[in-house]
């Protein structure tokens, strides 16, 4: 043994946290997992079924549709918001009275309740009342969220990138206010374009923020529950299903406990690899 | 490569300068000669940044002109002024290679990729950095780094000066040694204007064939090292430069010499003040204070307080009247203890007026 002394009264400090995380984090996760292997019936009975609803939720066509429209959903926001979040911190004053404006309507979107943002487009987007549904209709275009997949789709992303797309922002203008002036006067000596500013300065130096934005907003949008259900509820039909809407169809309109037990595991497991993945990815020939 | 001039230059970083406080530069009238290895040299925040971003050009001056060969330059930006600068921290692109590094500035003026890889090769070479020329810059230790500062700052040959911001504040004490020597051998090989920036005298005084020192906005002396040190023309200089600094203390003049505490002290030529003059000193370096013995014919009393040896030298501290006096002693010869005498060299001693020589 190492004739290191070890003070072991640390663990008194630790242990506050220990239950905490315990209380709402391991419990409830292991109960969820208690769930998944087995056959609920009422007056709490159960009975052990293995990995029989991993197999059955793996192979359903449901959990199929919905994960892929899970995926389709994530990228597309992604695809969006990184770009526009970082060229509209590129866009936005550096100092004076003008920066402090745009940061306080930046942050704006985000102090909003996630159901009020659902409420809010709902209204906004409703094709007789609301102003964007109505003015697009006035427009010509046939418009009803309601009832078109295609339309439903698309109010869906606008919703979140109106509603996410700060934090990049944010994030970006972070990363953008830490480089140091020297090295945009030694591009301009070095007589680089304003793309090899962004190209060979900005966007190197971005790169940690932008793999904290890009892995929070991955997160935030596999984990999306609130602002589909308030504005189409997984409508028309089923054609804004996320995983999060379906698992609570599942779990609390069918009370299929073990079977979307199951599912929350592989929901919870499929976005951790994927933030493995993008992880290590975005982080690859880095200094250990 | 061109004769920089700067003529009645100010600059305030404020909209509205009322008061002279208000400018971080008091007007200033340079030459910069083409070829010249040049120090400017000052505590910091002394206004030497604000002069040196003025020249290139990140910085537009409130008043005067900047000329390079005659033609003024105040509207050119920095690519047009042709010259390149190199700043305190390392400045790289980090997903280039070395080389990419280097070839920046040569490749962002479209010059032919035969030739860009000529003059990389050629920096390279100077700069020690041919062995790692393909890999990462993000991967250099911070000296590393800064050898590709200096490198870009280099690569091109059309520039009409080069610019050091303090380079070498990053880089350990015994790298920054070579890298010193290095830009001065690199000096005499491309016989490039240079400006070395920076707030330690043993850089500016090693690096420069002149030095410009400024103290708090104002050029306070431009001079070559031995100037600067034997005819200080301002007293911030003669504190500045030295180690240690000259010595100051308040004097009258009277027939034909100084008079500090009713002691006479002997000048080389007489001396008449300026009539407004508020504050006259007089200043001696501790290198031309020379013990006597205290009886002897002009010596000036005082109390020896304490010595402090640095290796080469030692340095004496004396009591002269209540005011400090430090005398230089070389290794070996002995120092006087308790009350003896000092003579101050007349040729190296000066009256100053309002911190200004008086000649």
């Amino acid at each position: 043994m190492s004739a290191k002394s070890t003070n072991q009264k640390a663990w008194l400090l630790v242990a506050p946290v220990v239950i905490l995380v315990a209380f709402n984090a391991v419990i409830p996760l292991m109960t969820v997992v208690n769930y998944s292997v087995q056959e609920t019936f009422g007056d709490n009975l159960f009975f052990f079924e293995g990995m029989k609803w991993f197999e059955e939720v793996l192979a359903s066509e449901r959990f199929h549709d919905s994960l892929l429209r899970q995926l389709q959903f994530t990228f597309i926001i992604l695809a969006i918001e990184v770009p526009l979040g970082v060229a509209i911190a590129l866009a936005m004053p550096r100092k004076g009275f003008w920066a402090s404006v745009c940061l306080v309507l930046m942050a704006m979107p985000l102090l909003i309740p996630w159901n009020v943002v659902g409420a809010m487009w709902n209204i906004f987007a409703l094709p007789d009342i609301g102003l964007l549904g109505k003015t697009l209709n006035a427009m010509g275009f046939d418009y009803n969220f309601t009832r078109q997949p295609v339309a439903a789709w698309v109010t869906l992303i606008a919703m979140d990138v109106w509603h996410w797309t700060s934090l990049v922002v944010l994030l970006s203008y972070a990363g953008l206010s830490a480089i140091p002036d020297a090295y945009y006067q030694a591009a301009r000596i070095d007589g680089a374009s304003s793309w090899a500013v962004f190209r060979y300065i900005q966007l190197p130096k971005l790169k940690h923020v932008l793999t904290i934005a890009v892995l929070l907003r991955f997160m935030d949008s596999f984990n999306i529950y609130t602002e589909p259900f308030v504005l189409t509820g997984g409508g028309p039909g089923n054609s804004t299903t996320l995983l999060s809407l379906d698992l609570v169809k599942i779990a609390l309109g069918q009370f299929d406990l073990g079977p979307a037990a199951a599912m929350s595991l592989i929901y919870f497991l499929i976005i951790l690899l994927f933030s493995w993945i993008f992880y290590t990815v975005m982080t690859r020939g880095e200094d250990k | 490569m061109a004769r920089i001039e700067l003529k009645d230059l100010r600059h305030s970083y404020l909209p509205h300068p009322q008061r002279a406080d208000d400018y971080a530069l008091k007007k200033v009238d340079l030459v910069w000669d083409n070829g010249g290895a040049y120090a400017l040299l000052g505590p910091s925040g002394c206004g030497k940044t604000t002069l040196l971003n003025i020249i290139s050009g990140l910085l537009c001056p409130s008043e005067g002109s900047i000329l390079f060969d005659g033609v003024e330059v105040n509207d050119l930006s920095p690519e047009q002024r042709q010259i390149a600068q190199v700043f305190q921290f390392p400045v790289v692109y980090d997903t280039m290679t070395v080389y990419d590094n280097l070839a920046f500035p040569l490749r962002n003026r479209h010059v032919a990729e035969k030739q860009v890889d000529e003059r990389v090769r050629a920096v390279a070479e100077m700069t020690d950095l041919t062995d790692m020329l393909h890999s990462k810059a993000a991967g250099l230790t911070a000296d590393g780094k800064q050898k590709i500062s200096l490198g870009r700052g280099l690569v091109r040959e059309d520039v009409n000066v080069i610019m050091f911001d303090e380079p070498l504040t990053v880089i350990d004490p015994h790298l920054k040694w070579r890298l010193r020597s290095k830009l001065k051998e690199l000096h005499q090989r491309v016989r490039m204007t240079m400006i070395y920036v920076t707030h330690d005298q043993t850089e500016a005084l090693t690096f420069a064939d002149r030095v410009v020192v400024m103290h708090d906005g104002w050029v306070v002396q431009q001079g070559t090292p031995v100037e600067l040190f034997e005819r200080p023309r301002h007293t911030f200089v003669g504190h500045f430069i030295g180690s240690p600094g000259m010595n100051l203390m308040p004097c009258e003049l009277a027939d034909g010499g100084a008079r500090v505490a009713g002691h006479r002290i002997a000048l080389e030529r007489a001396i008449t003040a300026p009539r407004d003059a508020a504050r006259l000193e007089l200043g001696v370096r501790p290198e031309f204070v020379r013990f006597v013995a205290p009886d002897s014919e002009g010596a000036l009393p005082v109390d020896v307080v304490g010595v402090r040896d640095t290796g080469r030298s030692r340095i004496v501290e004396t009591d002269f009247a209540g005011h400090k006096v430090r005398a230089l002693v070389p290794e070996g010869v002995a120092v006087p203890g308790g009350r003896t005498g000092v003579s101050f060299e007349p040729s190296r001693t000066q009256i100053y007026a309002d911190g200004w020589i008086v000649e």
